[in-house]
């Protein structure tokens, strides 16, 4: 019995160092990467490719999950407002809904799971094939020539697909309310103006998905960079990318939102 | 003539598991050099020693001049400029094209302009003969095309070392005689020394100037194509002439097969 205990205490303890060892890894990653950013930004065209691959390519989704979210909360906030006989309040609920919590948190998880297990994976495969240490061999510097692009790429898409995800959300919740509901147009969107604020609303709104940006892109190049060189290697940071990233949107966003919305 | 590459007593283990213990050798300039021995013997690691990938545990590790281990990153990073490295399976990069993939150093360490680039690689994979492949990804090539377009790759800034990797694994036998002549070829054009990893026995000694077999951690033989045919050294006649019985054990070191089974049966 006391072994038994002993045994699972020695695992726990075991699991915390790795985790801690793993964060402060995950630090000294961060600071190389930025360390060697030069060619990201001397070479844009190589952040731009990536651009393109995380944030062009995830457009879809994020667009047609964008309008389907807004929907459902025109659906979910008319049947709650006409209760209190504020159904012209619905383009508030919508917009301050969207540009603050859900337009970087969704948009953040769908952009983790579609571009950064893709990230993960590429960085994966390159190093299982050899490709990195062959980039290393040359006197490229694999950081430098493919993490920091991956990651610069992943930090400009992300805002861009929130702000993206947030307009068709909004677009979704006129459809809803104004088209198929019938609240009155003008006031859907007058009140709307009147009370979502540029600084406190989008700007905070804006920042979260910079922030989630970074953490995601982080995630998924560190995981795809530390894989283990084998198709279960691969195939297990890729599933870490995506739980580690998402739990750390959530995360975040409640330290964020503490900060930004305290009163 | 001196040394480009030559190695002093290097030892070197993978954590607690020994991988070199005690190796010396040198590659002369303009020469080609084969590494035997059977697979897990520690040549690619003696290549990433070479190359700096790996730091030996104890021991010299010298190429053109400078002590390889002793080297801060950007040092190293000049130094493996003068070389290159042929990986087992290419290593060709999979988003690129072929003509790209022999681009990529040209544009990474060198401002020439796009058209000179362009007929840079061309000739580099006429010497290969895959110009008529340039626009094939990586993917849509055979293994012994592959290895031909990472030779493009490889001698793309004429290096002064050449490592190849495991050349010959894998090829069908007319792929193999063309790498064989190409690596022979690329050494005396481009007046580079070579080194050449392989187990490969009689492909490599048709090819090669000097030859190290390597067992156990240690250089175990040595000398030209034709003294390690007349060798009568037990380990290198087993070696060179592919015989199941000799020296060299089949089994990895385990218990008695007799016993194993029976203890698996009174258990």
């Amino acid at each position: 019995m006391l072994e038994r205990t002993a045994y699972a205490f020695r695992l726990i303890g075991a699991k915390v160092v790795n985790g801690v060892w793993r964060v402060g890894q995950l630090a000294r990653f961060f600071a190389l990467i930025l360390l060697h950013s030069g060619t990201s930004f001397r070479r844009l065209q190589l952040t731009l490719r990536e651009v393109y691959f995380s944030g062009v390519l995830s457009l879809i989704i994020i667009m047609v999950s964008g309008l389907f979210v807004g929907m459902v909360l025109g659906l979910q906030g008319f049947d709650t407002l006409q209760r209190y006989g504020s159904e012209e309040i619905l383009g508030v609920l919508v917009a301050l809904s969207l540009v603050r919590e859900l337009g970087p948190v969704v948009a953040g998880l769908l952009f983790a799971s579609r571009a950064g297990s893709a990230m993960t994976a590429e960085i994966g495969l390159m190093k299982a094939t050899e490709q990195l240490a062959a980039m290393d061999m040359m006197a490229v510097d694999p950081v430098a020539r493919v993490v920091a692009p991956r990651f610069w790429g992943g930090v400009i898409s992300m805002p861009i697909l929130a702000l993206l995800f947030s307009a068709m959300g909004v677009l979704g919740g006129y459809l809803v309310g104004v088209m198929l509901i019938g609240i009155d147009s003008g006031s859907f969107w007058a009140q709307m103006q009147a009370a979502v604020d540029f600084r406190r609303d989008i700007l905070n709104g804006v920042i979260k998905s910079v922030v989630f940006g970074v953490a995601v892109s982080l995630v998924a190049v560190f995981e795809g960079y530390d894989s283990d060189a084998t198709a279960e290697g691969v195939s297990r940071a890729t599933t870490r990318t995506v739980v580690t990233s998402s739990l750390a949107i959530l995360g975040l966003d409640f330290i964020l939102t503490s900060f930004m919305f305290r009163g | 003539m001196p040394s480009l590459v030559s190695l002093r007593d290097v030892c070197f283990s993978y954590g607690s598991r020994d991988v070199l213990h005690g190796v010396t050798l040198d590659v002369p300039r303009g020469k080609l050099v084969a590494i035997m021995g059977g697979s897990g013997c520690g040549k690619t690691t003696l290549m990433r020693l070479i190359g700096g990938q790996l730091k030996p545990r104890s021991g010299q590790v010298t190429v053109c001049g400078a002590s390889v281990p002793a080297l801060d990153r950007e040092a190293l990073y000049a130094l493996r400029r003068r070389m290159s490295m042929l990986f087992q399976f290419g290593a060709l990069f999979t988003d690129m094209t072929v003509f790209d993939n022999v681009a990529f150093l040209m544009r990474e360490h060198s401002d020439m302009p796009e058209p000179v680039i362009r007929d840079l690689v061309l000739m580099k994979l006429h010497a290969v003969g895959l110009r008529g492949a340039e626009a094939l990804l990586p993917s849509e090539l055979s293994g012994g095309m592959a290895r031909r377009v990472a030779l493009a790759r490889a001698i793309a800034l004429d290096p002064e070392l050449m490592m190849y990797d495991e050349p010959f694994a894998g090829l069908d036998p007319i792929s193999l005689g063309v790498i064989g002549q190409l690596i022979r070829r690329l050494n005396n054009a481009l007046g580079a020394s070579s080194i050449v990893v392989t187990h490969d026995v009689q492909e490599s000694l048709q090819i090669v100037d000097y030859v190290y077999f390597l067992s156990g951690g240690k250089v175990v033989a040595e000398g030209t194509p034709e003294e390690i045919r007349a060798s009568r050294d037990p380990w290198v006649h087993q070696f060179v002439w592919g015989e199941t019985d000799g020296p060299v054990p089949f089994q990895v070191p385990a218990p008695s097969y007799e016993e194993a089974l029976l203890g698996v049966q009174r258990a």
